[in-house]
């Protein structure tokens, strides 16, 4: 599961570099630590973003260590950086509505071939719940972030969840429908 | 209120805010109608009640009035000389098993004959007319007994203008050969009189002030707690009234505004109170006519509420429950999102609940003393402190129960279930038992005053019910023997003892001295005095009687006496006889009716035989109690014997006829107050059982046993009650107390009445306890934990 | 945990109100320290389920088996006595006794099953703690938050150390942090007494504290654990 896009990143490290200017490895740390719970940074990710912020103005090289490779150098957020940062924080995101494309196919086909639908819609709610039990038991072991980023999926899941209670509820319309 | 609005808009606003309430009330929904209905029932009894009392005061005058329509021996009645218009007329009133029979026989002396009331022509010869109670009973197989004393004709019906009440049992026959009395005979009852008119002016006699006081306190005792009873019943569903006025407030109704909305709520349930009390008192008169209680009926006609009073009824009680109301909402915040109800509601002040009592006792306390003998009472003043002394026992409760039961510990589930319910909202508790205290405070205070009072009403009468259950007058001196044969041949009578009895004097007309004269055989006199040795033609002196002069100065041998001597009114028979020399002593002995006689005894040869019609006959009667009836077959013998003859049962103790008739009152106002509580109570008890039926489904899933929480329910109303009791008492026995001093008797507490009139009030808690026993499980059923 | 005897089962119940059939031979059983989600939309049958279950209502049809005994076949007082001694319960709302304070409310079913009026304060407050909730012992539930009163009336559901706690939408009439809260503090409680759980909810986030859920539809009880 990815929480963050890839266009995001590059506004999450900017972000992180507001405090203060910091070490590339530094920053992969601190993302990892806050952010990074299903995926961490690879390095690579790190210096590909950071040169292209670099390429936009958004960030300098403040200074240079003493030693070998890239990782070496500190960066430090520019005015421009500063403001683009702003700008990301205060623009919403764009809603996205998750059809349930592949799902509703499935039922729909199941339908049109006389299998049990019902039953399609009960092994996957049987499915989402059981990937919700494993969030509220990650839920209960882990740290208040680890609540808010299970919560969230949670939510998620939940709505997923409803569609199937209500399509359940509404087979026999939709064999109707289909078969008409 | 806006600024912009005119005086006369608020004015609409408000008037449409009540008008608002009225159809909540009427139209609001399942729930708003049973609760009107249950207050409208509820004031409805209240009202009938008021009505009823209201229409007392015209009924007993009507009463009286007729009473005195169909008088006819009174002194302005009486004529002395036969005329046109004069009629001869006898008592013959008789008893049938506890029954009085009034009973007249007539004779008219010429054409224009007096007519007595309701009778539209005189029953000839052998024949009578009947009050329909009376023509009823004598078609009844139960009046078979009395139809053989009665041997006439039946030809007509007395009309309501000449009975008292619907069941008066009364008749006029029709007969010859009545004749004046000449003498009269020492304690002779059957008389007959020579009258030209009926009805008299005014029967005279003052109302004693101690029945008086008795009265007022009767009515104050009952009508207090009807009151109490119409405030509970104006609250009834109030906390479910609160929650539809919470939902007014969403909508954004002011405070004020929802205050007259209730008022009209109010208003609608006591006017519909109003119309189901008008009916219920219709539907009472048209019944009175039918039943008697304690052998009093009243005419449905003689029923009319007086119309001052009527007005006063049909003002107050509106107003009494809008008034009611709005007090209850006080301690009410109705807001928008529920009914908030201050936790712990402030500390119920005492003070000014004792001013009260205080007041009470003030009032009635410069009247102690005052007694019969020293004129009327204040009435006002009565009623006055007495209402204040009751009204202290409504004022006290709450205060008590509150007080008490915040002092109460834990103890098993059900009973810290009942007093955490009680120290929450105590108030309820008390407002429903309120009703019950009163009535309990003045039924022992009436009690008490009935108990102190009782010396001067009801007397032991003396009778000795072992020598003898009956006595039989009988108006001629030569019946007794006849009718002592009769009895003895009968089977009802296991002994009788005639005599014959009248008065000497020592001058012919207007003597100074009278002696009593006793006529019987020896064992007959053996009855009444205690004789030496007897035989036929001994004459005796009575010796030793106390009070008894005459008989010593009189009665010595040889002296010339008169029987039956002239007097101012009449001239008598004035026979005169010689003592004979043998005149013997004799003592005095109870007879069996308990008087201990003086004058003179004589056996039958010893007598004159031209004075034996100045007397007049007596038989003492033993029953035989195995034969059924035995009494009425006696009445029957004797009545074959002479019509005229009376005979009476003996008791062990008479009452005044007015104490007894007040006392009945109290009984049957006792009854219904105490019913009405009952059903008060019974039905805020249901109404708290509703509103907790999620609570005790609950409780039950966890496992309460059913006995927990019915007992939690007993102690819920017993807990109240109880302490209501304890009040009652002390403020009953303060009540009784002072009013004894007032009538000068001494303070006695009859604990046993104490015991019987709070333990009849604690019945009806047991009973209304298990009335909602039934509720109660139909509560703890499942269904309550339903979410709707 | 699969090894352990079931400690509760039913087999074909069935239950009518009138006409309408609320349940329709329904299948359940749970083992000890189990808990087990009840689910399905309002009004297939969830309630009545439980209540059979519990012993509150009489099955028509069908038996219902506790540690060996059947319940059905129980007369009203022995079962009572059961719910008393073996079995909490947490409803949605309207459960506590408002006029008694919390404390009392949680002593109360040992105070019933006639534990002594010393041991079951002490008791009581315990459990208050345990729920985080120690701090309103003393008020009454009209005075405390949804939440709060829904820690009480889970601690007096568990005071008892049940067997079986049956719980009906306990969080139905919470927010969600409430809600999250009380079903953690549920599960944990019930996990640390080895205590097994039936709990009736429609919501998934509830019913995914449970070890395994039953869905209910049109009054048939269907095990998803079973049938996958
Ligand atoms: N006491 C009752 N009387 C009548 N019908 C009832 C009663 N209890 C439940 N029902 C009906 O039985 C069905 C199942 O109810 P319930 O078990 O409460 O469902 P759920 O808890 O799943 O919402 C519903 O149709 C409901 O109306
Ligand atoms: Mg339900």
């Amino acid at each position: 599961m990815c929480i963050l896009t890839r266009m995001s990143i590059g506004h999450t490290l900017l972000g992180l570099l507001e405090s203060g200017p910091r070490h590339g490895y530094d920053l992969k740390r601190a993302f990892d630590e806050r952010f990074g719970h299903d995926r961490p940074l690879h390095y690579g990710q790190v210096y590909s973003t950071m040169s292209r912020l670099l390429k936009h103005g958004l960030v300098e090289v403040e200074a240079i260590e003493p030693g070998e490779g890239p990782e070496r150098k500190r960066y430090a957020i520019t005015e421009a950086g500063v403001t683009d940062v702003a700008r990301w924080l205060a623009t919403p995101e764009k809603p996205e509505p998750y059809l349930q494309s592949t799902l509703y196919t499935k039922v729909v086909l199941a339908l049109l071939t006389r299998r049990d639908a019902a039953d399609i819609l009960d092994v996957q709610r049987a499915e989402h719940l059981r990937l919700m039990r494993d969030l509220t038991e990650r839920k209960r072991t882990g740290d208040l972030a680890d609540q808010l980023i299970c919560d969230h999926a949670l939510f998620h899941l939940e709505a997923d969840l409803r569609w199937l209670e209500l399509t359940a509820a509404r087979l026999d319309r939709l064999a109707r429908e289909v078969s008409a | 209120m806006r600024p912009g609005d005119s005086p006369r808009g608020v004015r609409r606003s408000r008037i449409q805010d009540l008008a608002m309430g009225v159809r909540f009330a009427v139209t609001g929904g399942r729930e708003a109608w049973v609760r009107t209905l249950l207050t409208a029932v509820g004031v409805g009894l209240g009202v009938a009640l008021l009505l009823l009392t209201a229409a007392l005061p015209h009924a007993l005058t009507q009463r009286h009035d007729r009473e005195r329509a169909r008088n006819d021996m009174t002194y302005t009645s009486l004529a002395e000389h036969r005329a046109e218009d004069t009629l001869l007329i006898a008592t013959v009133d008789t008893t049938y098993r506890d029954q009085e029979v009034r009973g007249r026989l007539l004779q008219p002396e010429g054409r224009r004959p007096p007519l007595p009331p309701g009778v539209g022509r005189l029953p000839g010869r052998g024949t009578m007319v009947a009050s329909p109670a009376l023509r009823r009973l004598l078609a009844a197989p139960e009046g078979r007994l009395l139809s053989e004393r009665l041997p006439y004709r039946v030809t007509g019906t007395i009309g309501q203008d000449g009975l008292v009440g619907p069941d008066d049992l009364a008749y006029y026959a029709g007969t010859t050969g009545l004749a004046v009395s000449a003498g009269a005979g020492a304690g002779q009852t059957v008389r007959v009189e020579r009258i030209h008119a009926f009805g008299s002016v005014d029967q005279g006699g003052t109302t004693d002030p101690v029945l008086v006081l008795l009265v007022l306190i009767v009515f104050v005792a009952l009508l207090m707690p009807v009151g109490v009873f119409i405030a509970a019943a104006v609250r009834f569903g109030g906390d479910r009234r609160d929650r539809r006025l919470a939902a007014l407030r969403l909508l954004g109704a002011d405070a004020a505004t929802t205050r007259r909305v209730a008022a009209g709520e109010a208003l609608a349930g006591a006017l519909c109170g109003l119309a189901v009390g008008a009916v219920l008192f219709a539907a009472g008169r048209v019944l009175a006519g039918r039943i008697s209680f304690y052998r009093v009926s009243v005419f449905p006609d003689d029923l009319m509420p007086a119309p001052a009073l009527t007005a006063l009824v049909a003002v107050a009680v509106p107003a009494a429950s809008v008034a009611v109301t709005l007090l209850a909402l006080r301690g009410v915040v109705i807001e928008p999102l529920g009914v908030v109800r201050a936790t712990r509601p402030p500390r119920r002040r005492l003070w000014w609940r004792l001013l009260l009592p205080l007041g009470g006792i003030a009032l009635l306390y410069p009247m102690i003393g005052q007694g019969p003998d020293h004129g009327d009472f204040n009435q006002a003043l009565v009623v006055g402190g007495t209402v204040l002394l009751l009204m202290g026992v409504t004022a006290l409760l709450p205060w008590i129960v509150e007080a008490a039961v915040a002092r109460l510990g834990t103890g098993a589930p059900s009973w810290q279930l009942a007093v955490r319910r009680l120290q929450l909202n105590s108030g309820t508790a008390a407002r429903t038992v309120n009703g019950i205290a009163v009535a309990v405070a003045g039924a022992i205070a009436l009690h008490m005053l009935f108990a102190g009072v009782d010396g001067s009403y009801t007397r032991s009468s003396g009778n000795d019910l072992s020598r003898a259950q009956m006595e039989v007058y009988l108006p001629a001196a030569d019946s007794p023997a006849e009718a002592a044969r009769r009895l003895t041949a009968g089977d009802a009578a296991a002994r009788a003892t005639p005599l014959s009895v009248g008065v000497l004097g020592e001058r012919a007309r207007e003597p100074r001295r009278f002696l009593e004269l006793t006529v019987g055989t020896c064992d007959a006199l053996r009855e009444v005095a205690r004789v030496p040795a007897c035989r036929d033609g001994d004459v005796f002196a009575v010796q030793d009687r106390s009070y008894d002069d005459d008989t010593l100065r009189t009665a010595k041998p040889g002296r010339v006496v008169y029987v039956d001597p002239g007097s101012a009114g009449s001239a008598g028979l004035a026979v005169a006889w010689r003592l004979p020399s043998g005149l013997k002593k004799a003592h005095t002995r109870a007879d069996p009716s308990g008087y201990a006689r003086g004058g003179v005894l004589v056996t039958p040869a010893a007598l004159p035989a031209a004075a034996a019609r100045a007397l007049t006959g007596r038989v003492y009667v033993s029953l035989d109690r195995s034969v059924p009836d035995a009494p009425e077959i006696v009445r029957n013998t004797v009545a074959a014997v002479d019509p005229l003859a009376d005979a009476r049962e003996y008791v062990t103790h008479t009452e005044s006829a007015r104490y007894s008739s007040v006392r009945t009152g109290v009984f049957v106002g006792s009854c219904c107050v105490l019913l009405l509580i009952g059903a008060s109570l019974l039905v805020s008890q249901l109404e708290q059982l509703r509103e907790r039926r999620k609570l005790l489904s609950t409780l039950v899933a966890f496992g309460t046993r059913r006995s927990t929480l019915s007992l939690s329910v007993l102690w819920q109303t017993a807990l109240p009650v109880g302490l209501g009791l304890g009040l009652a008492c002390v403020v009953g026995l303060t009540l009784g107390a002072v009013l004894l001093r007032m009538v000068g008797a001494t303070v006695t507490v009859d604990w046993a009445d104490v015991a019987a009139m709070t333990g009849v009030s604690a019945a009806v808690v047991l009973l209304v306890t298990a009335l909602s026993l039934p509720a109660l499980v139909r509560m703890m059923r499942p269904e309550g934990l339903r979410t709707e | 945990m699969t090894a352990a005897e079931p400690l509760l089962t039913a087999d074909g119940l069935c239950k009518s109100y009138g006409s309408t059939p609320a349940l329709d031979g329904a299948d359940f059983s749970i083992r000890p320290g189990e808990v087990v989600a009840v689910m399905g939309p309002s009004g297939s049958g969830k309630s009545t389920l439980l209540h059979c279950l519990a012993g509150i209502v009489v099955p028509d049809a069908g038996t219902i088996t506790y540690r060996g005994d059947e319940l059905s076949a129980m007369n009203d007082a022995r079962r009572s006595a059961l719910r008393r001694s073996d079995f909490g319960f947490v409803f949605q709302f309207g459960q506590l006794v408002p006029e008694l304070t919390c404390a009392e409310n949680v002593a109360l079913p040992l105070r019933l099953g006639g534990t002594s009026r010393k041991e079951a304060a002490r008791a009581a407050l315990e459990w208050l703690r345990r729920l985080e909730v120690d701090d309103v012992a003393a008020q009454r539930p009209g005075a405390i938050s949804g939440g709060q009163g829904q820690r009480v009336a889970v601690a007096r559901a568990l005071v008892t150390a049940p067997r079986v706690l049956f719980a009906d939408e306990p969080t139905g009439a919470l927010d969600s942090l409430n809600g999250e809260r009380v079903m953690q503090l549920l599960t944990a409680a019930a996990r640390d007494t080895d205590a097994a759980v039936v709990l009736v909810t429609h919501e998934a986030r509830v019913a995914a504290y449970s070890d395994r859920e039953v869905v209910v539809r049109d009054g048939r009880a269907r095990d998803t654990a079973r049938a996958a």
